[in-house]
């Protein structure tokens, strides 16, 4: 059997070179895409119709707005540090476009006599390798909120730094499980180790779990604290006008797709068909496979557009204490769950073990969530008891348990 | 009961009232069902028909008594209602209405009575369509219309002068100057009893 890794090994350099600019063009295209349907999908939730005057549909109002950004004054602050002030949104858009390079986009397919896949290359600690690309990402948000030379631009990059860089723990560990069960760290062979179950199935915490922090990974709603107009204005990139605007923007849909197109090679088997549909993976040479990626990332972001047409913006605190006492603990959990199952079965313990195990862990999750729910109610009783109060010799507005004055 | 004393009962009756009272928890239990329902509503909205009105291809039709570009009106004969008295400008509190008054003369008869509007604008830069020039018009000769589309793209365009805002000749009106009706005086047109100018008007004109 060849694996991804093998079949891209004896590929030509202008197929490589091909194949770059193809995930650049598709990369641009799909960017101009979201922008469309983000605005046409949130404004059919607010009962409105958005876009619909560029183009049929609307649907070259990415590229309008492009334009618009294009031809707009390029300001620089007196305050900003000029190289790093330029540098950032460079950093930003460069970075994002990583990460797909190890994504493989269709199955084997033939290209111009070429038995290839549609991936630039498969290294063998692919998912790391997105990782590190995603992380040096945040250098351009840190470095564009402090380059700016003002408040808000300061803050708002702190706190997406912090938020991204918090998050990523939990992305990061819910990968781990993906690891253990795929026994690879590179995205062909994850991809090939779901042709039986897909992971969405098999490691649904983690999925849970990964699919939440994608969504504080790319500082989007309800997550897009460092865009808190009403705080912050516009986050790390007030200070920001003209192309280099546009380079942010561009950054910020580019790593949507870019995580929607992580989720699906690692849960939901990549571009291979959904189960019973594997007859379509033959259909246009293996081209067909192409259009399964391109539905299974454009579910995942209409999910991120429907997160923003739903649910309101998180306090920060709050948000940070979810990512930190929730996602990671609950994370890491479930990776040594994963990880005895694993060992188990490679071991070739016995059945009624493994079962036993499965029960102890159901019977443990069920425990602690009643314990919690207790402690959590008699902290309220405590909370609603005020006590003994001094008699108000002034009036003073009333409060829950407070003993009333008629 | 937000109504304090000042000074404190005594104990046993406060006692009595803390029982009376009813702990307010002010938190509703809510279920994970029910924080889904959100979801749910965005999703079906998204199928329902959108209210936006599709105005530039679509121009939905106002209310009757809409405020939109003001009108001098005419009287059956064509002669012009407005008797320049100036008080729709002093009625204006954006001030955005300027009349300069004229006589009327034997050959130069523009409204019945004595007097007539010699310049009419309106600044619609500065109109607020608040309609009050129209209560305080005494003839009747200052009116609105439904018509909303008054935006330009020049200042200059958007002060409208008495021509742009004079109502059309209709069947019957003859352009002034022109005397008027014979045997008339601006009671009768006032009246309402002037149906149309009459025959000799337009010879002598």
């Amino acid at each position: 059997m060849s694996t991804n890794a093998e079949l891209l090994l004896d590929d030509p350099i202008w197929i490589v070179a091909l194949k770059g600019l193809l995930i650049f063009v598709f990369c641009v295209l799909m960017t101009l895409m979201a922008i469309w349907s983000e605005r046409r999908i949130v404004a059919r939730m607010q009962l409105r119709v958005g876009p619909n005057r560029v183009g049929p549909f609307g649907l070259l109002q990415g590229l309008a707005d492009g334009v618009k950004l294009a031809l707009k004054e390029d300001l620089i602050p007196k305050a900003a540090d000029r190289v790093v002030f330029i540098l950032a949104p460079i950093i930003s858009a460069s970075t994002c476009f990583l990460a797909f390079a190890v994504i493989p986009m269709t199955g084997t397919v033939k290209l111009f006599g070429n038995e290839t896949i549609l991936q630039l290359t498969d290294l063998p600690v692919g998912v790391l390798y997105i990782l590190a690309a995603a992380s040096v990402g945040v250098y351009g948000i840190v470095l564009a909120g402090w380059s700016s030379g003002s408040t808000y631009p300061l803050l708002g990059g702190l706190r997406s730094s912090a938020q991204v860089i918090s998050y990523e723990i939990a992305m990061g560990l819910s990968f781990v499980a993906v690891f253990i069960y795929a026994g690879s760290m590179s995205t062909g062979d994850i991809v090939e180790s779901q042709s039986q179950w897909w992971n969405a199935v098999v490691l649904f915490p983690s999925f849970v779990i990964y699919v939440i922090s994608m969504v504080g990974e790319t500082n989007r709603a309800p997550f897009d604290l460092a865009e808190a107009e009403g705080e912050l204005v516009g986050g790390f990139h007030t200070e920001y006008s003209s192309l280099k605007f546009a380079l942010f923007f561009l950054a910020e849909y580019v790593n949507i797709i870019g995580v929607s197109a992580l989720a699906t090679t690692l849960f939901l088997g990549g571009p291979s068909a959904p189960p019973g549909l594997g007859f379509t993976e033959a259909w246009l040479g293996g081209w067909f496979t192409f259009i399964w990626f391109f539905i299974k990332v454009f579910l995942f972001f209409f999910l991120f557009v429907w997160l923003r047409g739903t649910l309101p913006r998180l306090r920060y605190d709050q948000f940070m204490k979810f990512g930190w006492k929730v996602l990671i603990p609950v994370n890491v959990a479930w990776i040594l769950v994963v990880a005895t199952l694993r060992v188990m079965t490679q071991q070739g313990a016995p059945q009624f073990l493994i079962a036993g195990f499965t029960l102890a862990v159901v019977l443990a999750v069920l425990g602690a969530t009643s314990l919690y729910e207790s402690s959590k109610r008699k902290a309220e009783e405590r909370a609603r008891f005020v006590g003994e109060m001094p008699e108000p010799s002034f009036p003073v507005p009333s409060l829950p348990g407070r003993k009333e004055i008629e | 009961m937000s109504d304090f004393q000042l000074q404190p009962k005594r104990s046993d009756a406060i006692e009595k009232a803390g029982e009376a009272s009813v702990p307010v928890t002010g938190q509703e239990e809510a279920s994970f069902l029910k924080q889904l329902k959100g979801f749910w509503v965005t999703f079906s909205t998204m199928f329902k028909k959108p209210l936006t009105i599709e105005y530039p291809e679509v121009k939905p039709e106002t209310a009757p008594r809409f405020h939109g570009r003001h009108q001098l009106n005419r009287y059956a004969d064509g002669l012009e209602k407005c008797i320049g008295c100036e008080l729709c400008a002093w009625a204006c509190p954006a001030d955005a209405i300027y009349v300069e008054g004229e006589n009327n003369s034997e050959d130069h008869q523009i409204s019945p009575g004595e007097r007539h509007a010699k310049v009419y604008q309106i600044n619609y830069l500065r109109c607020i369509f608040c309609g009050l020039c129209i209560e305080a018009c005494p003839t009747r000769a200052l009116t609105m219309t439904n018509e909303y589309e008054i935006a330009d793209d020049k200042r200059e365009k958007l002060i409208w002068e008495k021509e742009d805002l004079l109502a059309p000749l209709r069947q019957g009106m003859l352009m002034p100057p022109h005397p008027m009706y014979p045997g008339s005086d601006h009671h009768t047109y006032y009246r309402g009893e002037i149906k149309e100018s009459h025959p000799s008007q337009e010879v002598n004109s």
